[in-house]
């Protein structure tokens, strides 16, 4: 029956959190309305059929990166001081903004879907499995974009080693190298024993 | 009031809704100019608008190649968080702050 309350239910949410988000004075909750902006919006995709993005969305933003944010608040323990309410000191630029948006939303409204079916391409939508029938064209059509998918997010896991990694002194640390080079003669030593004399 | 809820949910409601939370984005970058961690937080709610858009979009127009960029998209976001959180607490080991007023030691 009235399925579309769902939809603003959960809009509603997602604003109410995003609100949430950019207003908090703690940044823990900052981070935790994030997740349930997150959330919130992965059920919005599963009414636009996009299971797999919803689940993808859970899996990586919550279990994630929100979850390296909260690490990273709770590491370096930092806090908001004041925040004053900054909103005059950008009138102009907030103007044009809020223009272009409000021009944006009243052609939103006035637009009909028509203009939707003109433009639709059924080929790759055969309706088995949003799954599936996302992988038939990832790995076809878009396989060089999804290796250099790879390739990006390898510079990223690199790149985020290097920066954090550093060198301590006076820690006690295995050098394979040594150990690998290490020949018999230098550790072990034959020692002839005479009878009834040993240890 | 009912019936009101009744009417179909057409792409111009998933529009307001991706480009409410695109704003809101906005908005926390201008709010929130001191910390760095709630800067790179309005980003993620920022793809998190465009994705809404793109996967609007591909359901609306029955193509699947909305989900796919959907999904780059995911992937240079988690990428850009790593390395933005890894800059983060590499700058805050070195300066012991990370107030975005301080960072302009590159300024001639």
């Amino acid at each position: 029956m009235y399925y579309s309350i769902l939809f603003y239910i959960f809009s509603f949410f997602v604003i109410l959190s995003s609100i949430g988000v950019i207003t908090s004075k703690n940044p823990v909750y900052c981070v935790l309305y994030l997740i349930l902006a997150f959330i919130n919006s992965a059920i919005l995709f599963l009414f636009l059929n996009a299971e797999f993005l919803a689940m993808l969305l859970i899996v990586v933003y919550v279990g994630a990166v929100a979850v390296l944010f909260l690490f990273v608040v709770m590491m370096l323990n930092i806090t908001i001081e004041e925040k004053k309410s900054k909103f005059l000191k950008f009138k102009p630029l907030s103007v044009i903004l809020g223009s272009i948006i409000l021009v944006e939303f009243l052609y939103f409204l006035i637009i009909d879907n028509s203009t939707l079916e003109k433009l639709s391409n059924t080929q790759n939508l055969e309706q088995k499995n949003n799954t599936i029938s996302l992988g038939n064209i990832l790995y076809t059509d878009f396989a060089l974009l999804f290796q250099m998918c790879g390739v990006i997010l390898l510079v990223a896991m690199i790149g985020a080693i290097v920066l954090t990694l550093r060198k301590r002194q006076g820690i006690k640390k295995q050098i394979i190298k040594n150990q690998v080079d290490t020949k018999k003669e230098d550790v072990i030593e034959v020692v002839s024993v005479k009878n009834n004399e040993g240890a | 009031m009912l019936e009101f809820f009744n009417l179909p949910i057409l792409i111009n409601h998933y529009l307001i809704l991706s480009s409410l939370i695109f704003l809101l984005g906005v908005i926390g970058i201008f709010l929130n100019r001191k910390n760095v961690i709630s800067i790179l937080m309005s980003i993620e709610l920022i793809l998190l608008g465009v994705n809404i858009n793109f996967i609007a979009f591909s359901y609306f127009s029955n193509d699947l190649t909305g989900q796919i960029f959907s999904l780059f998209i995911l992937t240079v976001a988690a990428a850009e968080a790593a390395i933005g959180l890894a800059i983060l607490v590499v700058y805050f080991r070195n300066k012991g702050s990370i107030d975005v007023k301080e960072i302009n030691t590159l300024k001639g």
